[in-house]
């Protein structure tokens, strides 16, 4: 192969991946992934983690089969993460030190409510006074706590990865919100273009479902509160869709430069060719009514990849299921796309998989990527009443066989945050 | 693009701590020939001791109340400071260059509702159905706004809403190394020209019981008020938390010129790193860490801004490390004079480095009778950081006025 060939249409290194991983509420490994994704299985069910009786929000998408040595978010997050890690790099043919830089997109930490009353069953009678905080310093002046402490550091889950992998560097712990899994790719294909390193670990995780991360989004009115049955809440782009239901997961990317994946004999499962970002400034968690900064990111992404709005052959939608999310994506992949928006195959995983917050960027680019190897769209899911607004192509419920070469990945999250990304067939 | 290289200049600076609002009231302070006194508070929070927020008109930055309402003093910081470094690169309010603007911030979590904290723990006391009291007073006492003052990236989100920066907003996490990453990845995407103008930094608030929670858990607080930063052994104190919101605006050196822009100083290089500190690891990853950065030797005119966090073994580590690696160029604490500012700290020093290298006063030593008097105005910076727990970073910083 020349070594144009190894470039992009700005002569950047092109950049592949040669390893996933997949953790989600449909089972853990890609195979089980894309086999239940494909049959148009739910992975939603109800909430056995903690007591739900009296929310008005009763199901999730949570991850319960991975042994977790503590029930807290950093362990859950960490082993989701270790899991996919682990099929990423025997995919990719990897063994020994990783010996490139850890991009991982990981949910906000904070201490649990189990650890707080733990603490406060430490406190002596002679402590209680003042606020909780105040009685818990008095309890850690006596005795310290460092796993406590280790348990709400920010910082305590890419450590761990970065030692069991032997990753490079000061690994990079990152949060857009809701596109984070996008952010930590993108971040990855960036190290590769800047040539700084030729392979870059891209890890999503999030394990962070708990009673009050539900509560928080339930008075935010973001959730779906359809608990009956579970595997029907989720219904993007349908009329009656109310939201969008809580999960978790992983997914681990092993990015590649293609000439260096070549050059030792991996197997190339596709190329990231093109990442975009725009942030939003009209609302903390609205979108800008014309959508103009969705726009300009699908825009972005596809322009990052030197391709036109034609040459895009299906769309794996952000999909949430919120009124506010699905007619928002409408609105902006309709402008970009045009007359052709009709004739373009948009689905959503998270008809089956549930928004799976801070992961969902990058285990949607595994899937995204599986779309162009097996060539099967993956459908959306209950899609059992149009919403007549959204006149797409969703692959209603049942999946289709389709050859496709390049498919963008939208995600878009609170606080503005907006990332795409464009994912094509390997070259050769 | 990746054979193209940019020099990164820093043209903004937004710096809010405990010594007050502002570049200038910075300076006025640090160039002035002796140490300025140190601004804590002992009481509010004693044992502990904290370098608090200083007074601070909110609206001067954030206009809108209600933009105000939405956040606590975490965000209300970081956006302020983030319009204090637009306004001195002389980009606030201009709509085209903040649309295009990347941004990197630096975020831990934003505060707490204590009272609905303590009314569960209280309550938790007298029942045992802790789960289902949990969701009873959850749903009924949680603020909904307040998650949102909560989100990591909603400091950023913030800083969208507020100023208009737009062209891309990324949040990064993990204490101090998240401060190192967040300049470090602004840097290496400017220099391979993946980026044209970017604003970089954090904001912590030290006046925070559930922030200090966290960092006793290690015992890791500094409990005696009257204690100097360094003790005559050669360790630290122990933590003092420090309020700080830092912020920079870093461009290409072709971008700052081409709009006549006033140059702070040059970023040379910024690497992190983290691993082992058994035995002698710490050290020679800091060794290579200042190989690569080209960090070395160094004269008088070469001032080194230690990030040591004042975490008492680890900080006598750093110091050592400093005094054999740049034997001649004087030190400056920060965390002395300014307290530990977790995901702010490195920026908060690379701010403090710019101030020094734009200056042709010296800088004045910020632990006084540790950190070596000079006669000499900087221009090299080295600037250090040490994560309490782990992560290290180094970058060197260039005068060029």
């Amino acid at each position: 192969m020349s070594k144009a060939a190894y470039t992009d249409h700005l002569g950047r290194p092109l950049v592949a991946v040669t390893g996933m991983g997949v953790v989600s509420s449909l089972g853990q490994g890609v195979t089980d992934n894309w086999s239940a994704l494909t049959s148009g299985k739910s992975g939603i069910h109800p909430i056995t983690r903690f007591p739900s009786e009296g929310l008005s929000t009763r199901i999730c998408g949570t991850v319960d089969f991975i042994d977790i040595p503590a029930p807290n978010a950093v362990e859950r997050s960490f082993a989701f993460a270790r899991e996919t890690t682990i099929e990423a790099l025997a995919q990719a043919g990897i063994t020994g030190e990783f010996g490139g830089p850890l991009f991982l997109a990981a949910p906000p930490i904070e201490p649990e409510w189990s650890a707080r009353f733990e603490l406060g069953d430490r406190v002596k009678p002679e402590q209680m006074t003042g606020n909780a905080y105040e009685q818990f310093l008095a309890v850690l002046r006596d005795k310290a706590d460092p796993a406590f402490h280790e348990a709400v550091l920010f910082g305590s889950i890419s450590e761990r990865l970065a030692d069991l992998f032997g990753t490079r560097g000061l690994p990079v712990t990152l949060s857009t919100a809701c596109a984070s899994g996008a952010t930590a790719i993108q971040l990855g294909v960036e190290a590769i273009r800047q040539g700084r390193t030729e392979r870059a670990l891209s890890v999503a995780t999030d394990g962070s479902v708990s009673a009050e991360a539900l509560i928080r989004f339930s008075l935010l009115s973001a959730l779906s509160t359809n608990n009956d049955p579970p595997e029907k809440a989720s219904r993007p782009f349908t009329k009656d869709r109310d939201g969008f239901v809580i999960a978790e997961g992983s997914a681990t990317l092993v990015l590649e430069s293609l000439e260096a994946a070549i050059s030792r004999g991996a197997k190339v499962l596709g190329i990231i060719s093109g990442c975009g970002e725009k942030a939003d400034d009209f609302h903390r968690t609205r979108s800008s009514p014309g959508g103009a900064p969705a726009i300009a990111t699908i825009s972005a992404a596809l322009a990052d990849a030197g391709l036109s709005a034609d040459e895009i052959g299906y769309v794996n939608a952000h999909g949430t299921s919120t009124p506010e999310n699905d007619k928002m994506e409408y609105l902006a992949l309709s402008t970009v796309f045009g007359d052709r928006m009709a004739d373009i195959p948009v689905s959503s995983n998270k008809s089956m998989i549930g928004h799976t917050l801070t992961a969902a960027g990058a285990i949607e680019a595994v899937f995204s990527l599986l779309t162009i190897s097996n060539g099967t769209l993956p459908p959306t899911i209950n899609y059992d009443n149009p919403d007549p607004a959204i006149p797409l192509d969703v692959v209603p419920n049942v999946k289709r066989d389709a050859a496709v070469t390049h498919v963008l990945s939208n995600s878009f999250g609170f606080g503005g945050q907006n990332a795409c990304l464009v994912m094509s067939a390997d070259p050769a | 693009m990746t054979n193209t290289r940019h020099q990164v200049v820093v043209t903004g600076i937004g710096l809010v701590t405990s010594l007050g609002v502002g570049r200038e009231a910075h300076r006025d302070q640090l160039m002035a020939g002796t140490a300025p006194a140190r601004v804590t508070d002992s009481e509010s929070f004693a044992p502990y001791t904290v370098h608090p927020l200083p007074e601070i008109d909110w609206s001067a930055q954030i206009p809108r109340r209600g933009d105000q309402r939405q956040m606590e003093n975490w965000q209300r910081l970081g956006v302020y400071a983030a319009g204090l470094a637009l306004d001195d690169a002389g980009l606030k309010g201009d709509l085209d260059a903040c649309a295009s603007m990347d941004m990197i911030v630096s975020a831990g979590g934003g505060e707490r509702d204590i009272d609905v904290d303590t009314l569960i723990v209280e309550e938790s006391r007298k029942r045992n159905d802790r789960e289902q009291l949990l969701i009873e007073k959850l749903t009924t006492e949680l603020r909904p706004t307040l998650f949102l003052a909560q989100l990591s990236n909603l400091l950023a989100g913030n800083i969208s809403i507020v100023h208009k920066v737009t062209g891309s907003s990324r949040t990064l996490m993990g204490e101090e190394g998240a401060g190192i990453s967040a300049v470090e990845t602004g840097f290496a995407r400017i220099a391979a020209g993946q980026s044209t103008h970017c604003l970089v930094g954090g904001a912590f608030v030290s006046e925070r019981v559930d922030m200090l929670m966290v960092m006793e858990a290690i015992q890791g607080l500094g409990k005696d008020a009257s204690a100097p930063f360094w003790s005559a052994d050669g360790n630290a104190s122990g933590m003092n938390l420090g309020t700080a919101g830092a912020f920079l605006v870093l461009e290409s050196l072709e971008h700052a010129q081409a709009r006549g822009a006033h140059i702070y100083a040059r970023l040379d290089a910024v690497l992190g790193d983290r691993g082992s500190r058994e035995t002698d690891r710490l050290e020679q990853r800091l060794t290579r860490l200042a190989d690569d950065t080209g960090a070395s030797g160094g004269g008088e005119d070469t001032v080194v801004f230690s990030g040591a966090s004042g975490y008492p073994e680890l900080s006598a580590r750093e110091r050592a490390f400093l005094q054999s690696r740049f034997p001649e160029a004087p030190r400056r604490t920060v965390g002395a004079l300014f307290g530990h500012s977790l995901e702010a700290h490195f920026p908060t020093a690379v701010a403090l480095a710019c101030l020094a290298l734009d200056d042709d006063a010296p800088v004045s030593p910020f632990a006084p009778g540790e950190d070596a008097v000079t006669s000499a105005a900087a221009n090299t910076a080295i600037v250090t950081s040490i994560g309490h727990v782990r992560g290290e970073g180094i970058a060197r910083l260039t005068r060029m006025s």
